[in-house]
């Protein structure tokens, strides 16, 4: 067991050296950082200076080695477009794009859930029926038209909730939470059901999928033919038996939700790290658009460490291995 | 107490309802163990789903009585019928590795069933189900029953199964195919096991199974199946010893016995099975003929030895390797049949891999004829004896490629072998192949999936004598066939290796089956040879312990049944 | 013919399966009016010459100030909303359609091989795969975006809009393909045929292609509807971000990109219609592609 956390552990460095690997060739190979900071008026020896002063002219593997160890420290470097450091742009992004993921998960795991597990037990009823068809329309429909849907008719129809914004944020040392007020909760509301409704469809499916192929297994047949008592088959036997490879998708489909936060918060103007990478592309600051991606895979790396944790914890085959 | 009057059980599908069984009568009393057996296809397992309620969906029950005691079976709700499950009558299936939930401990998984029909209190449950585990023969009970399923090895994860079974003390337990996916050894003890049980508790047993020596060792009374419908019934002593229906009699002729070499098997005959040939047979035996120029090759392997790298469980240590094959050495003389014997995991399968070169042993070197073999990746794809070196697997839905036509797979060997060069002569002599195999020559167009296991393996048979092997290997070539299929496939073996001097490597775990074809046999057990002889001294007067165990533990037909009549 | 459609199991529950019909016909509607736009349409939105302003922002026919000419109305430059949309599927389908054939080309291709050869080759193709799923879909493409932004001139950018924007959805669907082929390939690597052609010194290309590929297109097909699907959002979520087709030669994101504006003042055809569109192409393809999981798969029915 300890080695298998051990590799992959060594699988999680692996990743994050490579996107690190991309990271720095973007900075190196797209656009000239010396230009970017310098503009044009200066000389082409004080380019040369500040090249040489930076250590632009270093070997490929120098530069890397730097880079990562900048990395490491938490030294990002400064923004082409407002010359201030990233890191601190991107920490006061951060709780904004956390919190909408984090409420959009926990929206798509409460209700997708229990949705697959019925759909997959009572396939044949009318209500299964409706929901799976809702589902196939809710995957077909791009993020950003839900958004708009939302915003139209609550926002502006309706007037219930706003459409913008964070609504009231409350201060909590470094973090900045909308969670404490209620005006915070209404503003993040939308937002978080659009993020959300696309996990939720996905892991319905794939619950109501993983259940039902759970469910013609032999072990339930033979649970079956014991008389355990039905409830007791479909919870304690089945969902615990399906929940297992669940579990690893939905850390998979984490990265999603972080992924699907740039739509959202561009519908919404929500003031988190998704806005300010696309902000990053459309003016092509390479330090910003780097370093997101390097914060993006190592969110995602961390999730799945944490689920292949939690994996080990449940499946007793992982963790017990002797054969007597 | 359990009887069944003209049960019919039906799927409907869209070419209409399919009658899967129909006409089925049985009585089974208390403490009775009784058989029922039958080819695939027959509808043995679909008779126990129905007493129990569990057939799969769309099947329904379309008429006939079940009663159980005083019940009756068919008028019960949903609620009460699951009431009955495990408490009057329980399952057992025939994979023990999927038939545990292998989250849950030994421990839960007993005590839940036992709480789920009697009004116990926790540590009384455990007590009785520690007690249970020790009855069934669990050394160390009361520690291993908080054990995981996957720590347990098969056979005692069969007993296990059994304990989940009567830990409720049902009056019926019917069991499918419980020992077909055990060793010998083992499956005696579970059949020990479920005699003792029915004796000392009263329990009845309808034992579910194809293999017909099963039967014959602890069965009271058998039903003979066939393709939905019964057959036969009685006492076991009188349906197997003196059958008085045809179909039964000729499913016994078709049973490879142990205890002595038969020339051929009298199979029964089969709808469909082409009795005359087609007459284009005579293309393919003068190719066949034409290509065996010199003399038959013999197979030597000395020492071979083949070790795998285990699994990593620890960064600090190495992983110990695991030994498939260890000084494996054996002759096999050219022109003859060698049976290699051994139970699953002892490594027949890899001593297979290893002369056709898809494992490279770690050292030992083979040779056949006169040519030497090098092992795994360096043997070029264009070596001799690959071409020379042909198999039969063992699976035959799975040993064809089920998208490609048969003509196709019949010509890829002509083809890549260059023996042939016009498309049209390769079609024309796989036609004259399948004839000679005793197949439908227009089953040329067809897809593997349209035929029955036994013509898939012929068709098997064809392609690999398509490439004119001098050597060819049959690894459990029948192991998945019905019995009077495989009385037919050995029948063909047999012909096709006198009349066209083939040398054979036979691999099976069946010892009737390899006394019947090899002349000389090797029992391999755990990658080591543990005896090798002429078939008729090893099977008359084995030497090695393994095989006189082997020999003894097999269930067998007896020959005198006037003895266990009385 | 009855007996014909029964013999085939997939077309037996496709003409049992109402769903499937209809989506299988909508799609094939959208996909023909896409093909011959430049037939059906009215005006050509690319050609600045064939609308006029004069036209602009006409409602559809069934309400008032409307002109009969323009069925579904027009946009604010005047463009014939009908032609828009058929433009506009033209352009989603051409650069979906495109991508997935880069992603399952080199998908199946590697996955195939990581199969067949496992070891450390498999080994390299899987930490590939870990990076690309590390960075999700809509990151990848954007930053695909970003770096040809960056690197290509900017007289030479606007001509490579399509191409750009196809590699980049290419590269973060080809995992999925790639992942599922290759945990095909290994079920069909311990089946007896491949053993059997292997034994016979078949080489390794025609093992993978002419053995293993056609019995694992079963599943491929289904993943190759699903990540139609996700190619079109993709790149209509894009669009819509601004950084996908522009709106002088705009996809359905565009549209709907361009529609936003309008989204208060009233004029909400210019929406909704070819929102509409995009969902109803891309829900056909999602109910052919459980159809196919259905089909594939009979355990799940």
């Amino acid at each position: 067991m300890v080695y298998f956390i051990l590799k992959r552990l060594v699988q999680s460095v692996f990743v994050m050296l490579a996107v690190a690997f991309l990271a720095f060739s973007l900075f190196r190979f797209v656009g000239d950082p010396i230009t970017q900071m310098t503009g044009v008026e200066t000389s082409i020896e004080d380019q040369e200076r500040l090249r040489e002063d930076l250590g632009l002219n270093d070997p490929f593997i120098l530069q890397f080695g730097r880079f990562t160890g900048d990395l490491l420290s938490g030294d990002f470097g400064y923004s082409y477009r407002t010359r201030q450091p990233v890191a601190e742009m991107i920490a006061v992004r951060i709780p904004a794009t956390l919190e909408l993921g984090v409420v959009a998960l926990i929206i798509s795991l409460v209700v997708g859930v229990p949705a697959g597990v019925y759909t997959a037990l009572r396939p044949r009823g009318i209500a299964a029926q409706t929901i799976l068809m809702t589902t196939l329309v809710g995957v077909s429909i791009p993020t950003f038209v839900i958004g708009i849907m939302l915003i139209f008719i609550f926002g502006v129809q309706l007037g219930w909730l706003p459409t913008f914004g964070r609504g009231g944020t409350v201060q909590i040392g470094s973090w900045e939470s909308s969670l404490f007020t209620i005006e915070g909760w209404r503003a993040l509301l939308l937002p978080a059901i659009t993020l959300g409704v696309y996990q939720l469809t996905l892991t319905m499916r794939l619950v109501r999928a993983e259940m039902m192929e759970v469910m013609r297994s032999d072990y339930i047949r033979f649970a079956m033919a014991r008389g355990v008592p039905m409830r007791k088959l479909h919870y304690k036997h089945a969902l615990a038996n399906t929940m297992v490879p669940v579990i690893t998708i939905i850390g998979l489909q984490f990265g999603g939700v972080i992924a699907f936060s740039i739509v959202t918060e561009s519908v919404f103007q929500w003031p988190g790290m998704g806005l300010l990478f696309l902000e990053s592309i459309r003016f092509v600051d390479i330090p910003v658009m780097g370093v997101y991606l390097v914060v993006i895979a190592f969110f995602f790396v961390l999730v799945n460490l944490i689920v292949d944790l939690l994996y080990v914890a449940i499946d007793p085959r992982l963790r017990i291995r002797d054969v007597q | 107490m359990l009887t069944i009057k003209d049960l019919a059980v039906k799927f409907p599908s869209r070419f209409g309802d399919f009658s899967a069984i129909s006409d089925v009568d049985m009585t089974i009393a208390p403490g009775e163990i009784h058989g029922l057996v039958g080819e695939s296809g027959a509808g043995k397992s679909t008779v126990g789903a129905a007493v129990i309620g569990l057939l799969s969906a769309p099947g329904y029950i379309a008429n006939g009585t079940l009663t159980l005691g005083d019940t009756d079976l068919r008028t019960l709700t949903e609620v009460q019928a699951h009431a009955i499950r495990g408490d009057r009558i329980s399952m057992i299936f025939q994979d023990p590795q999927t038939s545990l939930n292998p989250l849950m401990t030994i421990e839960d998984q007993l005590i839940e069933t036992i709480q789920a029909h009697s009004d116990v209190r926790y540590s009384a449950a455990h007590k009785r189900a520690v007690d249970l585990l020790e009855e069934i023969g669990i050394k160390d009970a009361a520690k291993r029953i908080k054990a995981y399923p996957h720590q347990f090895s098969g056979g005692m994860r069969q007993r296990v199964v059994i304990a989940l079974a009567i830990c409720t003390d049902p009056e019926l337990i019917i069991a499918d195919e419980p020992t077909t996916a055990l060793d010998v050894a083992v499956q005696s003890q579970v059949l020990d096991l479920i005699r003792r049980l029915a004796k000392d508790r009263k329990i009845a047993f309808m034992l579910i199974t194809h293999d017909i020596g099963v039967i014959a060792q602890i069965a009271d009374r058998v039903t003979v199946m066939r393709q939905g419908r019964v057959v036969e019934t009685g006492e076991t002593a009188q349906v197997i010893g003196a059958p008085t229906q045809p179909y039964t009699r000729a499913l016994m002729d078709a049973v490879p016995p142990l205890d002595r070499r038969i020339d051929r098997f009298r199979v029964p005959a089969e709808e469909g099975h082409l009795a005359a040939s087609a007459g284009i047979s005579n293309a393919a035996e003068k190719w066949l003929l034409e290509g065996q120029q010199q003399a038959p090759m013999g197979l030597s392997l000395k020492d071979i030895c083949v070790r795998f790298a285990g699994p990593r469980t620890s960064i600090f240590r190495k992983p110990d390797p695991y030994i498939a094959l260890q000084d494996v050495s054996l002759e096999v003389k050219p022109g003859s049949i060698m049976g290699l014997v051994g139970e699953s995991g002892s490594g027949k399968s890899t001593l297979a891999k290893a002369i056709t070169g898809l494992i490279k042993p770690s050292s030992g070197t083979m040779t056949l004829g006169d040519l030497e073999l090098p092992g795994g990746k360096f043997r070029s794809r264009h070596h001799p004896s690959r071409q020379l070196i042909q198999m039969v697997f063992q699976d035959p839905y799975s040993s064809l490629n089920s998208r490609h036509r048969v003509g196709a797979i019949l010509a890829e060997p002509l083809w890549f072998y260059g023996t042939v060069q016009d498309a049209q002569e390769r079609t024309k002599l796989a036609a004259a192949m399948l004839d000679l195999v005793g197949m439908a020559p227009d089953a040329i167009d067809k897809y593997p999936h349209q035929f029955s296991g036994g013509q898939r393996q012929r068709i098997a048979v064809a392609r690999a004598l398509l490439a004119r092997p001098r050597f060819l290997i049959c690894d459990e070539p029948t192991s998945a066939l019905d019995v009077s299929i495989q009385a037919e496939i050995l029948n063909l073996l047999k012909d096709l290796q006198a009349k066209f001097g083939l040398t054979i490597l036979f691999i099976s775990h069946n010892l009737a089956v390899v006394r019947q074809m090899a002349d000389d046999t090797a029992v391999l057990r755990n990658g080591q040879i543990e005896e090798i002889n002429a078939s008729e001294k090893l099977f008359s007067s084995p030497e090695a312990a393994y095989t006189q165990k082997l020999l003894a533990l097999t269930p067998v037909m007896p020959t005198d049944w006037t003895a266990l009549r009385a | 013919m009855i007996a014909f459609v029964k013999r085939y199991e997939g077309l037996w529950l496709f003409v049992h399966s109402p769903a499937a019909i209809v989506a299988a016909l909508v799609a094939l509607m959208i996909f023909l009016g896409a093909v011959l736009a430049p037939w059906l349409a009215l005006v050509n939105p690319y050609d600045l010459a064939s609308f006029s302003l004069f036209d602009g922002l006409l409602p559809p026919v069934w309400q008032d100030g409307a002109n009969p000419k323009f069925l579904l109305g027009t946009d604010d430059q005047g463009r014939d909303m009908i032609s828009s949309i058929l433009y506009g599927a033209r352009l989603s389908l051409v650069i979906g359609l495109a991508a997935l054939t880069i992603a399952a080309v080199l998908g199946v291709g590697l996955g195939l091989a990581a199969g067949y050869y496992g070891g450390r080759f498999d080994a390299i193709v899987m930490r590939i795969a870990d990076v690309q799923l590390a960075l999700p879909a809509i990151l990848t493409a954007l930053l695909i975006d970003g770096i040809a932004r960056g690197i290509l001139p900017a007289a030479v950018q606007q001509d490579l809009r399509v191409a750009v924007l196809t590699l980049a959805i290419a590269l973060s669907l080809w995992v999925n393909f790639a992942r599922t082929a290759r945990a095909s390939t290994f079920v069909q690597m311990n089946k007896e045929y491949v053993q059997a052609a292997i034994m016979m010194g078949q080489h390794p290309l025609r093992v993978m292609f002419v053995h293993i590929l056609p019995n694992i297109l079963g599943p491929l097909l289904v993943i190759m509807t699903v990540d139609l699907a996700s190619a079109i959002l993709l790149e209509a979520t894009l669009s819509f971000l601004g950084i996908g087709l522009p709106a002088d030669s705009p996809s359905l994101g565009t549209l709907i990109r361009i529609g936003m504006q309008f989204l208060l003042s009233g004029e909400w055809w210019i929406l909704w219609i070819p929102t509409l569109f995009l969902v109803a192409l891309v829900v056909s393809i999602n109910i052919l592609g459980d159809f196919l999981r259905d089909v594939f798969n009979p355990r799940l029915r």
